[in-house]
């Protein structure tokens, strides 16, 4: 039985369940002199029947799809003769994927195995029998679900308390849902890190100024595993991450004060959400026109007064980048100057001073701490940035000073190594991850300072 | 110095004082512009770098629907490169060198022999007849007809040789070379010949991702909004909760990608490039917006709607979802608006989980291999040929007229429903 015929029953019983439940509400209602009489409105009960129906059903067709497969295969495995199934694991998971390949009519060797064969079409037949008591199981689920429901009905049912408990629950479910992503974040970056650093002791790794993962050309070749110091691919993030701040923290703060302490309303009205069309391009137009306009302008006016200049130099990346986070500097610092309060301002005015020295000596000090929480965001922002150092930086790992040079960051160094076919416990790969957990502890740290130096900030003034 | 009075300093030093004050606006101003003139200066780059790619050029060539080449029986396995060859040489009957041949058959695209498979499947009876047909040209073609390729350059320089530009002057003096709108840039899937790689397939993997990012992060973000908002006490956990949203909303996306990766493909074992993982590692990265923003919109939803509700009997759960939500949902509309955009601009996740792959199909189903909008342009911005630039900003430009629409779409709602309390 297909997914979709399934899918159209179930809907087809669970909207029954609804309609009928509901009915039956009202006729019993109606039968005891009025619905006032019943705990619940019969929407409720309804839903209540509607979500006997389905709840239970979900969480069977859940459990099914999460072990039928390591059944399934456990089942194939077993009826293989014992020569198969004496092989180390690896042999066997290698066999086992030849039986499923097999069985989806996939057949790259030319002879094969009649052994498998017979086992692929174990397996086929496995398959189709648990599709059909999948399908059978769910059918009957769901209408014992809708006769449960039916049987625990009655007027002093306290059914809409127990249809909110249940929405409540999916509510707490959903909210949960973003602490389960943080874990799976530092669980899945963890546990990949450990395993490389189990091959790469960590202080090579954070110590290390060579990067060179590539090396390995022969796997047993000595020192094939490369090297991996992380301290280049970090001082080359840093010198971009440095240029785009030079750029985007200027630019930023002065175009905030502008907007906020000159400008007039008209002005502001437009100018704001103009550069704030900055934020929305994606990164990729960035990278791209980093790399197709900016750079060569780069090179050309270099080698113009003499200078020797990379056409994947820092400088272009970072300066692209420092736009790319312009509006972001000018959002918060705009956000910031404006809680400041105006009797501050005011105070200033009235000892003379004029609007550029209450700016400068009043309101950014009052600001700062704002401010700088936002630089910091904006700085984490620009490490963790992608596109745009994928596209317009360069590979190799200098570690130098020098923004004509090109260099590398962290975030290309994991896209270089993990786009393409990877095996999945070669140090290669396995560096990426070790790059990731550091880009996420460092981003994490900048983040939570940022956000409760703002955040303080705020209270300071509210 | 000293009998000098504070008014005579003041004034002394208030010339100066004004100048600073000129000079700090103006450093205001500058930023300002700045910034515009940057926007501009892009904008304007990438539009003068792609609009050429709308048109393309078009080779008029006689066909003799050669029946000795065509095998009536079976037209669809046909040797139409053979036709297409044999007609470049009946237009240019002097081409006799092998070299020289080879340089004549790379006027036309190799999608041209695609072109009359199909004029003949549509209509066997061509067979056997004489037409003339209008054959896409190859981008080296497009590209000298476009004026990106220099005349006067020598002849090593550029990617087509003196030989083949007398041919095709010949071709214009006969009027045999029109320019025509690009429709295979909308209707194609990805292509090694810039001259009918389209963006169809991309746009199209795109939309699968964005229905599996909106399906997932609407609801479940709406719902984390309103628990947090709404319900949950003010706890430690609830805390520990808001920090980490507010955090994850900041972690780079590529991060995200790492995630997909090792959580997506290697433990759940999904299929590689498919627009299913795309659209569950866009969802865990817009989920934080979503939820971020409709928070804000629950919470400018006054109070006294909610203690009027409950007033009336309501309980507690019905006062939310039949009262405040309603009212906050232009807001979160907004929002989730504005989080897809992003989803939609976002590129480094996917080069983890594999989307970067050369797809000429269009996918079909959310479990096709496919890359999305974003990818395409990095993946054709990679790519030597100077037609791939050309469609690159050509792609740029369309993603971002979607990006355009719906952030336009966004701010016209919260103009249309937005209420002041």
């Amino acid at each position: 039985m297909s997914n979709l015929l399934l899918t159209a029953i179930l809907l087809g019983l669970v909207s029954f369940g609804y309609t009928y439940g509901r009915k039956h509400a009202f006729t019993t209602g109606h039968s005891i002199g009025g619905i006032s009489k019943l705990h619940s409105r019969p929407t409720y009960h309804g839903m209540l029947i509607a979500m006997w129906c389905i709840l239970p059903t979900f969480l069977v067709l859940l459990i099914w799809e999460a072990i039928e497969p390591s059944v399934i295969s456990s089942m194939v495995v077993s009826s293989l003769p014992e020569k198969y199934i004496s092989l180390p694991p690896e042999r066997l998971g290698l066999i086992l994927n030849d039986v499923k390949n097999l069985a989806q009519g996939l057949n790259f060797g030319s002879t094969v195995d009649p052994v498998l064969l017979e086992a692929s079409i174990h397996y086929q037949q496995l398959q189709q029998t648990g599709i059909n008591i999948k399908s059978a199981s769910i059918i009957v689920m769901a209408i014992a679900g809708l006769l449960i429901g039916f049987k625990f009905f009655s007027p002093k049912l306290r059914a809409r308390n127990h249809v909110e408990q249940i929405v409540r629950c999916f509510l707490i479910l959903c909210s949960l849902i973003a602490i389960f992503t943080t874990i799976g974040i530092v669980l899945s970056v963890l546990f990949e890190a450990i395993r490389f650093f189990q091959k790469i002791p960590v202080g090579d790794f954070l110590f290390g100024l060579t990067w060179s993962p590539q090396t390995s050309i022969r796997p047993d070749q000595v020192g094939a595993s490369g090297e991996f110091g992380a301290v280049p691919v970090f001082g080359g993030t840093i010198l971009i991450s440095a240029i785009a701040m030079l750029v985007a923290a200027p630019t930023g703060l002065m175009s905030a004060i502008y907007l906020s302490e000159y400008a007039s309303k008209k002005v502001r009205a437009t100018a704001k959400p103009l550069i704030e069309i900055l934020a929305g391009v994606p990164t990729v137009v960035y990278g791209f026109f980093a790399a197709l306009v900016i750079a060569p302008l780069i090179r050309d006016a270099g080698t113009a007064v003499g200078l020797e200049v990379s056409s994947e130099s820092a400088l272009a990346a970072g300066l692209i980048m420092g736009i790319m986070i312009i509006p972001f500097v000018m959002s918060i610092s705009d956000d910031v100057i404006n809680a400041v309060p105006q009797t501050l301002r005011d105070g200033s005015y009235g000892l003379g001073a004029t609007k550029s020295e209450t700016i400068k000596n009043v309101v950014i000090p009052a600001a700062l701490p704002g401010i700088v929480g936002g630089l910091l965001l904006a700085v984490s922002r620009a490490i963790g940035e992608t596109m745009i150092v994928v596209m317009a930086a360069g590979l190799s790992a200098n570690l130098t000073a020098n923004p004509l040079q090109a260099v590398t960051t962290v975030t290309v160094q994991i896209v270089t190594l993990l786009v393409g076919d990877q095996e999945f416990d070669s140090s290669k790969t396995l560096a990426a991850f070790a790059l990731g957990l550091l880009l996420f502890v460092v981003t994490l740290i900048l983040n939570v300072l940022a956000l409760y130096i703002v955040r303080k900030y705020r209270e300071e003034y509210e | 110095m000293n009998n000098q009075k504070p008014m005579d300093i003041v004034q002394a030093g208030l010339a100066k004082r004004y100048k600073k004050e000129k000079r700090f606006k103006l450093i205001g101003l500058s930023a300002i512009i700045f910034s515009l003139m940057f926007l501009v200066f892009l904008f304007s780059s990438i539009f003068l770098n792609g609009y050429k790619a709308f048109y393309q050029a078009e080779l008029r060539i006689d066909v003799f629907f050669d029946p000795a080449l065509l095998d009536i029986k079976d037209p669809a396995s046909a040797n139409f490169d053979a036709l297409v060859k044999k007609s470049l040489r009946t237009t240019f009957p002097d081409v006799k060198k092998r070299k020289e041949k080879k340089k004549l058959y790379g006027l036309v695209s190799t999608d041209g022999s695609f072109q009359l498979r199909d004029m003949v499947l549509a209509d066997p009876a061509l067979v056997g007849q004489n037409r003339s047909v209008w054959l896409l040209a190859d981008d080296d073609v497009d590209m000298l007809m476009k004026g990106y390729i220099d005349r006067n350059l020598p002849q090593s320089d550029r990617r087509i040789s003196d030989v083949q530009i007398g041919w095709i002057d010949k071709l214009i003096d006969a009027g045999r070379v029109k320019f025509r709108f690009n429709i295979g840039f909308f209707t194609n899937g990805d292509s090694r010949e810039p001259e009918s790689a389209g963006i169809l397939g991309a746009a199209m993997g795109s939309f699968y991702m964005l229905a599996i990012t909106l399906v997932l992060s609407f609801p479940i973000g709406i719902g984390a909004a309103i628990y947090l908002e709404e319900f949950a006490a003010k706890n430690r956990i609830t805390d520990i909760i808001e920090v980490n949203i507010n955090n994850l909303a900041a972690v780079p996306s590529i991060v995200f990608g790492l995630l997909g990766l090792a959580v997506f493909l290697n433990f759940f074992h999904l299929p590689r490039s498919a627009p299913l993982v795309g659209g569950l590692v866009l969802f865990l990265m817009t989920l934080p917006t979503i939820i971020i923003t409709g928070r804000v919109a629950l919470q400018s939803v006054p109070p006294s709607i909610r203690e009027a509700a409950l007033g009336v009997g309501a309980s507690k759960m019905q006062a939310v979802l039949h009262h405040v939500l309603p009212l906050a949902m232009p807001g979160m509309l907004t929002g989730a608006i504005i989080g897809m955009a992003r989803a939609l601009g976002e590129s480094a996740p996917l080069l983890m989980i594999g989307m970067v792959a050369f797809i000429v199909d269009i996918p079909a189903g959310i479990t096709d291999p496919a890359t999305a909008l974003p990818v395409q342009i990095y993946l054709w911005a990679d790519s030597p040929e100077r037609a791939f630039v050309e469609r690159t900003s050509a792609a740029i430009m369309v993603l971002l007229t979607f990006l355009v629409l719906m952030n336009g779409t966004a701010v016209y709602l919260r103009s249309k429903f937005e209420r002041r309390w």
